[in-house]
């Protein structure tokens, strides 16, 4: 199956696909691709949160209660940092990756041999961060779950909520906040993955010249899903 | 890959700077080849057969939908029960329950809409014609979109799992509004919702554990065939069914877990169909920008491939709202459905009303109250999507439909830019009308007037295409083939469906007619009378692309004309019904003094849509015969001027083109003066084309 596959095979042949002219058009294709896909990203998230603005609107006292009372904005604002720590690792492995290429438009130039500095390093780096990110998001599940704010059983005990709050809007509150921060680690766990794969094929030194691009469009996609934290972050916790 | 002979001389060599394109296309494996294939055209054609095996089974419902409002119950003399399905179900006398009546309206219009319509005209003529038609070797990431078809086949096998399940599948209409959709059919099944955290149990029959099993077992075993590689072929094939099996085990275990009724099947169904059409609509827009072949301007773009251009972009806009709805509405049925059967557990409520669930409805379960959500909010995110959704069903018909108008009138399409424009405004205007399927929703009126406004906008943008098309048709030498015949009626219905709609804009004749036949009447001749003949020229028209056989013109023109003659005789009584109020979504109206003598009417309609089904075994012969018995297609049977029929073979190759095309026309040069023949190909250059202006 090896010798028949399409990806191996026709990087052994050529530094592209065989749909492409060249590595610059699938280069170029690729990340076109990714923010396409990060377009729909967007739409995806923006539907929850129109819900959840809305709700925000009306039911404005619970939100804000909840939020005080159940979300701890000092470790939201760590992750937040965690976040945009990871991101300039990202943006620096991109640079490295990219500098180890030719300019665009001199493809005709042997590629040079070896791998990029500090790739490995940096990307390791982000995964590390992206980790601990996912730490501090599960301890404040944890902390949520001693406190029976997560929806399943005995889902917020009705008997906390001060006179004028509704506990079915707390209730609201505490399931848009599982729902976005959920899907947000969730994306978090795909990067994880991606980058996984990223390291362990520069580390290999098996990225072909045209590779960058796929550190490129990781990148890309790791980006997106801090900037959606720099959304939820403010929205959820930072309640006034 | 073998080199295929050029059809044509003439095309200028250009290739020389390209010759890197026809590189390192090995033998594959049959599995490769067929099955797993990451090849456009291998994809299309799958889509095509997943369309056309749903389109039976929601072909089917409809004949159950028009027995039951000919005959609705046994008051009638002489009764009618259903044939053989009353009897196998066990109704007594032999008449549906009304209930069962609701499961299958609800799912034929789920089926057509999103395992028929949409995966005919996105899925298969938006894989197959795109890279041909823009002169590509295959789709930017092929591997994508071989992954966007398998991916399709779970959700299909999860929407049909609804119908093996205790309580049937999803009767919440097909737009499954909460808080209707929110409550579980059967409180024994919701029994099992409480504890669906738990592994073990089951309520599936096994029926529906193997047919799901299979179904995502083929979507990870395509993931393997191209992501296992770790030796020799043998161990390679034994790891990828290894881990196919135990990714189908987990797959299907989960699934199992969160559809345990068929409202949650619908809902998880839909939520992954969603990714399949992102994977697709991210594969067409970027293939499309991006590998044009030289020469290939934006317009000089076929107005197919312009209109599923347009197509993903509103998938990628819209498609993403509706999985994030979908997940809401799915997370609250699980919600409600662990309440009924008593549990305390309270999971997430997004859109029901507050308490709601406990006073309203006559369920006391400990779950108590619900959240306090907006059900109106729903309907404004689902319309979100579902109404660029409707263009996203029309769009691609409209634009193969003036492929196939230019080449059987022999000219130029009328009004190229506009027809561009046009389609450009219809997406558009379509992500600002949502609202008007809510004028009788408890929407502000003053809000109903604003989305009245822009709806009846759209009939600008219509009618230029109308008036466009009917000035392509205009003194030309027209051919009566079947794939015209259905492009004209494409474009009639068209008209009489769009003009339904715009009584329908207006907020005040809409609170007459909602919820109505007229309703009814309006979606069938736009989605049936449109897009459906749109899909048929379509196959006409491409068949002998894709499988290198032509089809029988006879047997076409009997179904075109039977489905025709039929088709009207269904659905244009049905705004007669309309107008007088008759209205959808009910078993029975024999009780009601206003409706009852509307049943010879209906008996009409039924059985012209009796006879509109029947009138698909045309096709079906021609199609599976013409497969094997139809006479070998040549490159180009129709004359026609685009790169897939001029330089390529019938059926293509894998890879498409033996050299990169060069293009020098826009696609519609039919009677050029320059030439001898009437049509022009794209790649053909000629002398003096340059002092020649086409008539766009």
């Amino acid at each position: 199956m090896t010798s028949a596959s399409a990806p191996a095979t026709e990087h052994e042949h050529a530094d592209h696909a065989h749909q492409f002219d060249d590595a610059i058009q699938q280069h170029e294709a690729a990340t076109l691709g990714m923010w396409t896909f990060l377009a729909t990203e967007v739409l995806f998230f923006g539907a929850l949160l129109t819900a959840y603005t809305i709700y925000r609107h009306y039911y404005f006292d619970a939100f804000r209660y909840a939020s005080h009372e159940y979300l701890r904005w000092y470790l939201g604002a760590i992750n937040t940092g965690v976040l945009l720590c990871s991101s300039l690792t990202v943006a620096l492995a991109v640079h490295a990756a990219q500098h180890h290429d030719h300019a665009p438009g001199q493809s005709a130039a042997p590629p040079r041999i070896g791998q990029p500095k500090h790739l490995v390093p940096l990307l390791l780096v982000t995964m590390l961060l992206g980790l601990v990110f996912l730490c501090i998001k599960g301890t404040e599940y944890y902390i949520d779950y001693r406190e029976n704010v997560v929806p399943g059983p005995s889902f917020f005990h009705p008997e906390h909520v001060p006179p004028g709050i509704d506990a079915s809007h707390i209730r609201l509150f505490m399931t848009f906040y599982f729902i976005l921060t959920g899907i947000h680690a969730t994306h978090m766990i795909v990067g994880l993955g991606l980058f996984s794969w990223l390291t362990w094929n520069a580390h290999r030194g098996t990225f072909a010249r045209t590779r960058s691009n796929a550190v490129e469009i990781c990148g890309l996609y790791w980006h997106f899903v801090d900037l959606v934290w720099i959304f939820l972050f403010p929205l959820l916790y930072l309640i006034r | 890959m073998t080199a295929i002979p050029h059809p044509l001389p003439g095309v200028h060599g250009h290739d020389e700077a390209h010759g890197a394109h026809a590189h390192g296309h090995e033998e594959l494996g049959f599995l490769k080849k067929y099955i797993f294939s990451a090849d456009h055209k291998i994809i299309g054609i799958q889509f095509l057969f997943m369309g056309l095996f749903f389109m039976i089974v929601g072909g089917l419902l409809a004949m159950l939908i028009r027995w039951q409002l000919a005959w609705p119950d046994a008051t009638l003399t002489p009764g009618h029960p259903v044939p053989i399905l009353g009897k196998l179900m066990g109704w007594s006398n032999g008449y549906m329950p009304p209930d069962f009546y609701t499961m299958v309206f609800s799912m034929h219009a789920t089926i057509m809409i999103f395992f028929v319509i949409i995966p005919l005209l996105v899925g298969t003529f938006g894989n197959y014609l795109i890279p041909l038609k823009i002169g590509a070797g295959d789709m930017a990431f092929p591997f994508l979109n071989g992954l966007a078809f398998w991916s399709a086949l779970p959700p299909g096998s999860i929407m049909l799992t609804g119908f093996m399940l205790a309580g049937g599948a999803a009767a919440a209409g097909w737009t499954s509004y909460p808080p209707l959709s929110a409550l579980s059919e059967n409180a024994g099944v919701g029994a099992f919702a409480a504890n669906f955290l738990r592994i073990e149990g089951s309520t599936w029959p096994t029926a529906a554990v193997v047919m799901n099993f299979i179904a995502m077992f083929l979507f990870c075993a395509y993931m393997c065939a191209y992501y296992v590689h770790l030796g020799p072929k043998v161990v390679n094939v034994v790891a990828s069914i290894i881990l196919s099996v135990l990714g189908a085990v987990v797959l299907e275990r989960g699934v199992q877990h969160v559809a345990w009724d068929g409202q949650s099947c619908w809902f998880l169904s839909l939520f992954w169909l969603g990714f399949s059409s992102l994977m697709g609509a991210v594969n067409y827009l970027t293939t499309i920008i991006k590998l044009r072949c030289p020469g290939m301007t934006m317009f000089r773009l076929p107005l197919s491939v312009w209109s599923l251009f347009i197509t993903s972009v509103l998938v990628l806009l819209a498609t993403p709202v509706l999985a994030s709805v979908l997940m809401m509405n799915l997370l609250e049925h699980q919600h409600i459905g662990a309440s009924i059967a008593g549990s305390n557990a309270r999971f997430a409520s997004f859109f029901t009303p507050y308490n709601w669930f406990d006073q309203g409805v006559g369920f006391t379960g400990a779950g108590q109250n619900s959240g306090g959500g907006y059900v109106l909010l729903h309907q404004h995110l689902f319309w979100f999507y579902s109404h660029p959704a409707v263009y996203i069903m029309i769009l691609p018909a409209m634009g193969m439909v003036s492929d196939i108008m230019a080449v059987f009138a022999r000219k130029p399409i009328f009004g190229y830019r506009p027809m561009v424009y046009a389609m450009a405004g219809i997406a558009f205007l379509g992500f600002i009308v949502w609202a008007h399927h809510m004028f009788q929703s408890g929407m502000n009126p003053t809000l109903g007037t604003t989305f009245a406004v822009s709806t009846i906008f759209i009939a600008v943008p219509s009618a230029i295409k109308t008036f466009n098309w009917l000035g392509t048709l205009w003194g030309g030498n027209i051919r009566f083939t079947t794939a015209m015949w259905n492009a004209i009626a494409f474009v009639a219905m068209f008209v009489i469906g769009g003009l339904s709609g715009i009584f329908m804009a207006s907020t005040a004749i809409d609170v007459h007619i909602h919820d109505t036949y007229f309703i009814v009447a309006h979606i069938h001749y736009v989605l049936f009378g449109g897009s459906m003949f749109g899909i048929w020229g379509a196959i006409y028209f491409w068949y002998p692309k894709m499988f290198g056989r032509m089809m029988n013109e006879t047997l076409g023109k009997i179904h075109f004309w039977l489905s025709f003659i039929f088709f009207n005789g269904t659905f244009f009584a049905m705004h007669i019904l309309g107008i007088s109020g008759f209205p959808r979504r009910i078993a029975s109206y024999l009780g009601y003094e206003t409706y009852a003598h509307y049943q010879p009417m209906n008996e009409f309609i039924s059985i012209c849509a009796f006879a509109l089904g029947l009138s698909q075994i045309f096709f079906v012969i021609n199609f599976i015969g013409s497969w094997f018995f139809g006479p070998k297609a040549p490159s180009n049977p129709w004359e026609a001027t685009t790169l897939e029929w001029n330089d390529t073979t019938s059926p293509p190759p894998h890879g498409n083109f033996a050299k990169v095309p060069v293009v020098h026309h826009g696609p519609y040069e039919y009677s050029n003066p320059l030439v001898e023949e009437d049509w022009l190909p794209q790649t053909r250059y000629v002398e003096g084309q340059e002092n020649f202006r086409p008539a766009h």
